[in-house]
């Protein structure tokens, strides 16, 4: 994935934000929790929003039931597989 | 005043609860989940915290399988409700409280499903051949009391799961959570429920459930859980599958307290310290002539709580309470919402007086407390 584009990785429940969360505060890894864009999903929760190079992350998503990640360069959404 | 009721609910709570309670109500205060601002997050990482900590202080990984319930009951209630279905059996004890009884009665009278009631000994004990031979082809779970909330009996968990392979093993842990370890993972429980606001000095509102993977509960509860919101079809992840409305975020942030305390403190010298002041009551009392104690033998006495029950001969359990409420000492008497144990003890419908000192019992106060028993008697 290019570094370039933001990623967005939408989890089923915060608590897996939240799980996200403290791996990648444990490994530095830039990022931000944001509410789920509302073109992305009518959800009303939080997703997370990666600046950093999603690579970094890959493994650790094994252990999560992603919902449904996208690619951002500014402009348009672009759903990814993670 | 001495309070010797910590078997209902610990009191006072340590500062910890209270300056977490605090934090939260007057510097976050959101609903937990449910919007996107920072308040609503915060509380959110709050939860997710204390989840984290709880299940780690169980012997567990899976923070997402810990639910929060208002209490033990309602953690009882989710794992007997959300298991049983018509023509599974049950297999219970003799001193279940009525938070076990009385979901297995209505899911008898409901659903179709029967329950066998194991008879305990006097002290409390479960007799492990009675348990085997209660078993049946269609036992779907034994149920039993970790830790009895009359004479502070502790049953040998890890014994009984070995007795019963795979029929899953639920646990109420009300009394002996915080009291002493509980390792679920090498203890192999199933099920474990549990009250928070006991041992693990939560304020008032908060318990807990924790259910092994490949165990799948019906819910009790349908509603908001701040995820999957475009759809009215209940989430089936968890944790949000069985937590919906919203929580008691200030009950479970005082929780974070209550652990941090225990943290601190270490659960070996709170273990010890509680069977100092157990062994100092069941000796006092038992040098009263005119007290009957019920339970703690001798032999026994590593295998108890600090929770005793006791009368004075020709006394009412009321009265010896009335008496020691004017001294301003606060126990608790009555049938304790257990009548199956107290017809195991025989003290049935009569009941008992139920002292239980808590980790910030003074020995002080149990040594006041004695001398008013003793004053009670003798008049």
């Amino acid at each position: 994935m290019q570094k370039d584009k933001t990623i967005f990785i939408l989890f089923h429940t915060i608590h897996d934000v939240l799980r996200m969360e403290k791996i990648l505060k444990k490994q530095e890894i830039i990022h931000e929790l944001v509410p789920v864009p509302r073109n992305l999903s009518s959800d009303c929760g939080m997703c997370i929003k990666l600046d950093d190079d999603v690579e970094k992350i890959r493994h650790h998503l094994e252990n999560f039931e992603v919902e449904r990640s996208f690619s951002f360069d500014g402009g348009t959404y672009e759903p990814i597989d993670l | 005043m001495i309070y010797l009721d910590n078997a209902a609910t610990s009191f006072p709570k340590p500062s910890e609860t209270l300056q977490f309670l605090n934090d939260f109500v007057t510097g976050i205060g959101g609903n937990p989940g449910r919007s996107g601002h920072t308040l609503s997050l915060e509380a959110a990482r709050i939860i997710f915290n204390v989840r984290e900590k709880l299940t780690s202080f169980i012997g567990m990984e899976d923070s997402e399988r810990l639910i929060f319930t208002q209490n033990g009951t309602e953690s009882l209630n989710m794992a007997l409700l959300g298991l049983l279905r018509e023509n599974d059996h049950v297999v219970t004890t003799s001193m279940e409280h009525n938070s076990v009884m009385r979901p297995l009665e209505f899911l008898h009278r409901q659903r179709g499903v029967s329950y066998t009631t194991v008879q305990c000994s006097t002290e409390g004990f479960l007799d492990m051949d009675d348990l085997v031979r209660s078993m049946r082809k269609n036992t779907k779970a034994v149920v039993i009391n970790h830790g009895s909330n009359m004479t502070g009996a502790i049953q040998p968990i890890e014994l009984i799961k070995d007795l019963i392979g795979d029929t899953l093993l639920i646990v109420d842990a009300c009394q002996t959570i915080g009291s002493v370890p509980i390792d679920m993972g090498s203890a192999n429980i199933d099920i474990l429920c549990f009250s928070c606001h006991k041992s693990l000095f939560s304020i008032q509102g908060v318990g807990a459930i924790y259910v092994r993977r490949e165990i799948d509960l019906t819910p009790l509860k349908f509603g908001g859980t701040g995820s999957k919101s475009e759809s009215i079809e209940h989430p089936s992840l968890m944790p949000d599958k069985y937590e919906c409305g919203t929580p008691n975020t200030p009950g479970i942030a005082s929780l974070l307290g209550g652990l941090t305390f225990i943290e601190n403190e270490g659960l070996e010298k709170i273990t010890k310290k509680k069977g100092a002041l157990r062994d100092m009551l069941v000796k006092g009392l038992r040098d009263i002539e005119e007290v009957v104690v019920y339970g703690h033998g001798a032999s026994r006495s590593q295998s108890h709580l600090a929770v005793i029950s006791f009368n004075i001969v020709n006394k009412l359990s009321s009265e010896t309470g009335y008496e020691l409420n004017k001294r301003s000492i606060y126990t608790r008497v009555g049938l304790h919402c257990s009548p199956v144990a107290h017809q195991t003890m025989g003290t049935f419908p009569k009941g008992t007086v139920r002292v239980a000192p808590g980790y910030l019992t003074e020995e002080g106060d149990v040594g006041s407390f004695l001398g008013a028993v003793r004053e009670i008697a003798e008049r």
